[in-house]
C-alpha cells in the first residue's frame, strides 16, 4: 500500500473515530431554555414599514436539552408575542415534558399560526451526531 | 427571612407545568353579563385561584375538553377546589346568552361561571388578554377559532401563567395547589 493511500485511509479512520466519539459522548447544554427577543424599537420599526419578524414559523425544541421557551419583551409597549401578549420588560417561560407538534395562534405572523415542534431527546449515536450538528447550525442568541 | 421566602416561592414556580410570566401583570378587570345572573368581575374572585378560558358552547374540539379537564381537576383537589374558580368567557355572544352558557357550563360542574356581552365588550376583554377569535362561515352555519390557552389568576388578582392546550388534570392539579399555597 502506498504512502498515500495510507494517508488516505489513516484520515478516514480518523475521522470515522471523531464523528462515532461525537455521537457516542452524551449531550449536554449549559441551559434548556430557547430564548427569543423583542427588541426595545421592534414597534417603532413595524410602524415604520420595517417587517419585523422574531419568531419563526416552526421552533423545533429537544426533550431535556433545550425544552423551555422563553420569551422576552424588552420593548416600550405591549406585543403579541406567540402564544400570548407581553407587557414591556416581561418574559415567559414555557416549558414542555412531552415530544409533540404544538400549534399555537399568533397573531404576530402571516399565517395566523406558530408551531413548535417538541422532539424526543435524541438516544442513538446517529440521533446526537445530527443534533449537535443542527446546533452548531443554528443562529446564536 | 423575606430573601427565603422569595427564593422558595421562585423555587415554587419553576415547578409549574404552565407557562410562567415574570413579573406577572394584574389581570385586567372586565364588566360582563354572568351566566349566574350576576354582573361577572375577574376582580370579585380575588381571593380565590381564578382559571380563565374563552371559548364558545357549540365548540366541538376544544372547549368540551378543556372545561372537562376542568371539572375533573376540581375532583381531584377536593376540599381544596373551594378556592378555585373557572371562569369561561365566551367568543360567541349571538348564540351564548347568559341561560344557555349557564346549562353548559353547569353539565361540566356547577361551580363554573360563564360570561358574555355585547361583540364591543367581549372585544375589549379579548385585547386586555392577547386573546384571539375569528369567526369562520360555513353556509348558513358558523364556527370559530379561537385561543385555546387558560390563564392561571393568583388570589391577588395577578396573571402567573398561561397553561397551554391539550395538559391534564392532573398538571393542572400540581400548579393550583401551588399556587393555592401562597
Amino acid at each position: 500500500m502506498s504512502l498515500r493511500s495510507r494517508t488516505v485511509l489513516g484520515i478516514s479512520a480518523g475521522l470515522l473515530a471523531l464523528l462515532a466519539a461525537v455521537g457516542f459522548v452524551p449531550i449536554q447544554t449549559a441551559s434548556r431554555d430557547q430564548i427569543f427577543e423583542i427588541p426595545q424599537g421592534t414597534w417603532a420599526r413595524r410602524m415604520s414599514g420595517d417587517r419585523v419578524q422574531i419568531l419563526p414559523d416552526h421552533i423545533r425544541l429537544t426533550l431535556g436539552l433545550r425544552d423551555i421557551l422563553v420569551l422576552r419583551n424588552h420593548d416600550a409597549v405591549p406585543q403579541i408575542f406567540g402564544p400570548t401578549l407581553m407587557m414591556p420588560g416581561q418574559s415567559f417561560r414555557l416549558p414542555f415534558e412531552r415530544a409533540a407538534e404544538y400549534q399555537f395562534a399568533c397573531s404576530a405572523h402571516a399565517s395566523g399560526q406558530m408551531t413548535i415542534i417538541v422532539e424526543p431527546n435524541p438516544a442513538t449515536p446517529w440521533a446526537r451526531l445530527l443534533w449537535r450538528a443542527r446546533d452548531l447550525l443554528q443562529p446564536r442568541r | 427571612m423575606l430573601l427565603l421566602a422569595a427564593s422558595a416561592a421562585a423555587a415554587s414556580l419553576a415547578e409549574l407545568k404552565a407557562g410562567v410570566f415574570e413579573p406577572p401583570r394584574p389581570a385586567p378587570d372586565f364588566s360582563l353579563q354572568g351566566s349566574d345572573g350576576h354582573e361577572l368581575r375577574i376582580s370579585h374572585y380575588r381571593g380565590k385561584v381564578v382559571l380563565l378560558a374563552f371559548g364558545f358552547t357549540s365548540c366541538t374540539e376544544v372547549c368540551p375538553i378543556t372545561l372537562n379537564t376542568f371539572a375533573l381537576t376540581r375532583r381531584k383537589l377536593g376540599p381544596a377546589a373551594a378556592d378555585v374558580q373557572v371562569v369561561y368567557i365566551t367568543v360567541d355572544p349571538e348564540r351564548d346568552v347568559p341561560g344557555r352558557l349557564a346549562k353548559y357550563l353547569g353539565s361540566f360542574d356547577a361551580t363554573f361561571v360563564g360570561g358574555t356581552g355585547t361583540e364591543a365588550q367581549l372585544a375589549v376583554v379579548r385585547k386586555d388578554y392577547g386573546v384571539s377569535a375569528e369567526k369562520k362561515k360555513f353556509g348558513d352555519d358558523y364556527t370559530y377559532a379561537h385561543s385555546s390557552f387558560t390563564y392561571l389568576i393568583d388570589r391577588t388578582g395577578r396573571i402567573r401563567a398561561l397553561m397551554p392546550y391539550g395538559h391534564s388534570p392532573d398538571d393542572y392539579v400540581n400548579d393550583l395547589t401551588i399556587l393555592l399555597k401562597e
